[in-house]
């Protein structure tokens, strides 16, 4: 293999991924981001490329259960890993319980955002229920509660260009209760 | 981005030799920074030593109220703690200041300390910056230094460092683990950071092969301790301006001051003339606003970044008065 922009030999890895309950066994560039791979690899083209420098938060994923930027996430270091993706989040029956309040209460405008913010939103969902607290929680040391301030802070790490926030935190806290 | 050799040692001794046999080498955390400047060009290692498979990522008890942080403890774990959230208040709400969900989970602590400036010469190869290249020039000192130093600084270098753990961890006086050449050393958090100076290729104290493994922090004394954050924006933003303080109140004079200020220059800056004169004073706002007024020490602000010298004077003397307020 030879990368046409450097003299130096690329160098590989082999790593086991677990993407969606589905084993990949991969060699890999190091360089290689979890975004490239799961888009141009496996073919999941739900995460998307918006900034690739981890502002946007458009290529958001789950590892290890854990919301994650997987455009500044070297594929090299998740051997072993299960990744989540939107394409994932359904159960198989029909849609997850966050993709059916997004749908209903309008959230999705040109949908570019979705899938970073429905895998944020899971994340969000589950970080409350362990108890982790946010920059706007009142009381450190009692449990959050997610009220609409709540969850607009803890989802600002996902951007979206159409403005849809309001009916996205409206549907996240639907789904909340 | 160039090539690269990945390793992921399980011990501290290997990921040590890891980096002496290679001079080209860096450690990897959680790579929120490191892959993004490698990507833009500004960083080009040769070879990535992950430390996420060291046994690093405890917080542990000292057993006299302090506690000792791991350093691939990550950002949210430590913001979750309970002792954290409980002791040492100034701690979590740094920590949760800090960028968004996403950039917390993957965030390390020591990575968070290692972390470099956002100046956007440093981050832009196609210009010139003593930061990455000594004598090249300075163009943020004529050029875009609004959200740049007005203290700390140099005539070759006016960056800051953007870490809200750093200054949370300055007011509580932590004191950095560090495994190098010559073994390991404690390294007080005051100290990690170099002042720019001539030369200002190198944020910290640390040598090429130098790691992290954890970092100390004293007890408490207090939880009455806060840390508060001017931002462009509601959340996801690095600080214009930011202050730490912890506050040791005796009915009502402030037995002790803990002050430190972040956003204003190169490391954490300690508001040490305002913290001297709290000392014994009564903790009411007339006092406080006095004292912020001897802050920020030696400010010699840029053309375009005055505005913060009465931003953390307010900053200051609000929080103080919030603080002094608490749980009454």
């Amino acid at each position: 293999m030879t990368d046409e922009l450097s003299p130096e030999r690329v160098r590989t890895e082999t790593v086991r991924l677990v993407v969606n309950g589905e084993a990949h066994h991969l060699r890999v560039d190091t360089r290689a981001t979890l975004l490239d791979t799961l888009r141009e690899r496996l073919g999941l083209t739900g995460a998307k490329k918006g900034c690739d420098h981890g502002e946007c938060g458009t290529c958001t994923v789950l590892v290890n259960g854990r919301r994650v930027y997987a455009c500044l996430t070297l594929t090299v270091t998740l051997d072993d890993a299960e990744v989540t993706t939107v394409e994932g989040l359904a159960a198989g029956d029909g849609p997850h319980p966050l993709q059916r309040a997004f749908v209903e209460r309008d959230a999705v405008a040109c949908g570019y955002c979705v899938p970073g913010q429905l895998c944020a939103a899971v994340a969000v969902l589950a970080e409350a229920r362990a108890g982790v607290p946010s920059a706007v929680t009142a009381d450190l040391a009692a449990r959050p509660v997610l009220g609409l301030d709540e969850i607009r802070e803890r989802m600002s790490g996902n951007l979206c260009r159409c403005g849809c926030y309001d009916r996205m935190a409206a549907a996240i806290a639907e789904a909340a209760r | 981005m160039r090539p690269f050799d990945y390793d992921r040692p399980r011990h501290v001794d290997a990921a040590l030799a890891a980096m002496r046999g290679s001079p080209g080498a860096m450690y990897l955390g959680g790579g929120t920074n490191l892959v993004d400047l490698m990507r833009l060009g500004v960083l080009t290692p040769d070879r990535l030593v992950d430390v996420r498979g060291l046994p690093l990522d405890r917080i542990e008890e000292t057993g006299d109220g302090g506690l000792l942080i791991g350093a691939a403890v990550r950002g949210t774990d430590l913001a979750a703690h309970e002792a954290v959230r409980r002791r040492y208040p100034v701690l979590a709400q740094a920590t949760l200041s800090a960028g968004s969900g996403q950039l917390r989970n993957m965030a390390t602590v020591a990575g968070n300390l290692l972390q470099r400036t956002r100046c956007p010469y440093f981050a832009d190869v196609t210009r010139p910056c003593n930061k990455r290249e000594p004598g090249s020039g300075c163009p943020a000192r004529e050029g875009a230094h609004r959200d740049l130093a007005i203290v700390g600084y140099s005539a070759a270098c006016v960056a800051t460092h953007p870490s809200d753990l750093a200054v949370a961890l300055a007011v509580l006086d932590a004191v950095v683990r560090v495994e190098g050449e010559a073994g390991p050393r404690r390294v007080p958090l005051s100290g990690l950071y170099r002042p720019p100076g001539d030369d200002p290729r190198r944020d910290t104290v640390l040598e090429h092969a130098d790691l992290i493994t954890g970092i100390e922090v004293p007890p408490a004394g207090t939880s009455r301790s806060r840390y508060r954050k001017v931002t462009d924006r509601g959340s996801f933003a690095f600080a214009v301006v930011s202050v730490a303080v912890a506050l040791d109140l005796d009915g009502g004079l402030v037995r002790d001051c803990r002050i430190a200020f972040g956003g204003i220059a190169p490391m954490p800056w300690r508001a040490t003339r305002a913290e001297e004169a709290l000392r014994g004073a009564e903790a009411v706002e007339l006092n406080f606003a006095r004292a912020a007024r001897a802050e920020p020490a030696g400010a010699r602000p840029l053309r375009d970044n005055g505005f913060k010298v009465p931003l953390a004077r307010n900053l200051l003397t609000r929080t103080l008065t919030e603080l002094a307020a608490e749980g009454s």
